[in-house]
């Protein structure tokens, strides 16, 4: 579980986020959604510490995150894992190589465990025959593909996803968007996905949080989108008159 | 104001950067791939450059030493203390802060601007430390050997001219270099390089560390690494000459 409590962050004196309130549950995909530049991808950085908040708390569990010296938050952060929106793989690393990163980093497996570890999480992701690849000769699918299977490797507690659909076809989208779903629910994990794909919040939208120019403007889970009478949440995931359509659909039922 | 936070913010970086190592194995293996790359790739620009300008400070000095009553040899005595004392770590370091110093400032910075920074911060790595440190043990290491087969380069150079273009013969441009040797050159010569190494290392890191934005900001950041690195080359040029020389 992770909770964030009235935090607040500025940019040059340009207020980002405002007294943002928010539990992210265990076990289930916590979708922050809004437009472009209305501060969620802040608000993720903020939870995980790439950013400092200027006030307010991220809680991890009971773990006061934000508090905790550099030495404790490297410690925290062993426990997470993270899917950027262009992958973020190391260039100079092949996808095996990748993978097993963070094994040879932080755990005292042999080689050839750091190999099977990092060919099962592979496995997992569908990703087979490209160990000796390199991030540039796969797909921008497969390289977020890798990418989860590096976020996974060490058995995180905690999974960040920054827009893991961006780029991405609707198939592959939409594959990401399973393969993150069941991932949760296999490794019990507490998972946040920052998107403004409006599929995605159909699809693994267990909780959803809409910000609005760096407010919480709105949360509950995918079914209740359809009810609410928020409006700029309703402009926001209604924009395009194929959604229109669904809603209009599903109101006649 | 902004050189003062600049000057903070270098210190405080390397401050990260000489923080405890997560594994030393990992460390290792990183030094000895960055030998390779900065050091031992550097082998074949610094020996072309040093050959030519061992060269030309021959030509140059046999043209400046026409007059009769100066013996031959001092050509090659000449050659020799301007490769030793200047030539093979100050203007080696300006070449090399061309050539390494934009490496790894758009390295780093490539690495920061597609989020691979990000993701070593968010594995628990400090990610300072794990891509710097391993480059500046290996430049530390390497540039005294650059150094010395500099001098060797030049010296070598500067006889090839010479003998070929008929201003000296073997047997005076040998016993010129050979003169008044004092063998402290080398060590000065050294020293600087490694001061001089250290600085386009770190200079150039931090450019490359901090970048933001997309690919024309890690090219400028390249561009100011490699022109501040050369700067404080040329400072510290003064700086250690006074201090070891006077």
């Amino acid at each position: 579980m992770i909770e964030v409590k009235n935090i607040s962050k500025s940019f040059n004196d340009i207020p980002v986020l405002k007294n943002i309130n928010v539990l992210f549950e265990k076990g289930k995909t916590n979708l922050i959604i809004g437009q472009s530049g209305s501060g969620k991808t802040v608000l993720l950085k903020s939870i995980i510490g790439l950013h400092e908040v200027d006030n307010g708390k991220v809680m991890f569990g009971d773990t006061i995150f934000n508090e905790l010296n550099f030495k404790d938050k490297k410690k925290m952060r062993k426990q997470m894992g993270m899917l950027f929106q262009g992958g973020a793989l190391f260039d100079s690393a092949t996808v095996e190589e990748n993978v097993m990163y963070p094994l040879e980093m932080f755990t005292e497996m042999s080689s050839s465990d750091r190999k099977e570890r990092a060919n099962e999480c592979l496995k997992r992701v569908n990703i087979i025959n490209a160990n000796k690849l390199y991030p540039a000769e796969i797909s921008g699918g497969m390289q977020k593909r890798v990418a989860i299977a590096r976020a996974i490797a060490l058995n995180p507690k905690y999974l960040f996803c920054d827009e893991p659909n961006s780029g991405l076809d609707p198939q592959t989208a939409i594959l990401i968007d399973e393969l993150i779903k069941d991932l949760t629910v296999e490794y019990d994990m507490t998972t946040i996905v920052n998107t403004h794909d409006m599929n995605s919040v159909m699809e693994i939208g267990d909780k959803v949080v809409f910000i609005y120019k760096g407010e919480k403007w709105w949360e509950g889970s995918r079914d209740d989108i359809f009810d609410s009478e928020n409006k700029e949440l309703n402009n926001f995931i209604f924009a395009s008159k194929l959604s229109q359509k669904i809603k209009d659909l599903k109101s006649q039922f | 104001m902004q050189l003062f936070y600049h000057v903070g913010n270098y210190f405080l970086f390397l401050g990260k950067v000489f923080s405890k190592p997560e594994k030393i194995k990992i460390y290792y293996r990183e030094t000895i791939k960055e030998i390779d790359k900065l050091g031992i790739n550097s082998i074949g620009i610094v020996a072309i450059i040093s050959v030519f300008m061992g060269a030309v400070i021959t030509i140059q000095t046999a043209y400046n030493t026409e007059n009769p009553m100066l013996p031959t040899y001092l050509i090659g005595l000449a050659a020799r203390d301007s490769i030793l004392l200047e030539f093979s770590s100050t203007i080696v370091a300006l070449i090399l802060a061309g050539k390494i110093g934009s490496n790894i400032a758009s390295e780093i910075g490539t690495m920061r601007v597609t989020e691979q920074i990000d993701a070593l911060e968010i594995m628990g790595v400090n990610s300072a430390s794990y891509l710097v440190l391993p480059k500046l043990i290996a430049t530390l290491v390497f540039s005294p050997f650059l150094c010395l087969m500099s001098m060797i380069v030049g010296i070598f150079g500067g006889w090839v001219a010479g003998v070929s273009v008929g201003i000296i013969t073997t047997q005076d441009y040998i016993y010129g270099i050979q003169y008044a040797f004092v063998p402290y050159y080398i060590v000065y010569a050294l020293i600087k390089m490694a001061t001089f190494t250290f600085l386009i290392t770190s200079i150039s890191a931090y450019h490359g560390y901090y970048s933001y934005g997309g690919s024309l900001d890690v090219g400028k950041s390249s561009t100011k690494a490699v022109v501040r690195s050369s700067i404080f080359i040329l400072l510290f040029n003064v700086i250690l000459t006074q201090l070891l020389l006077s």
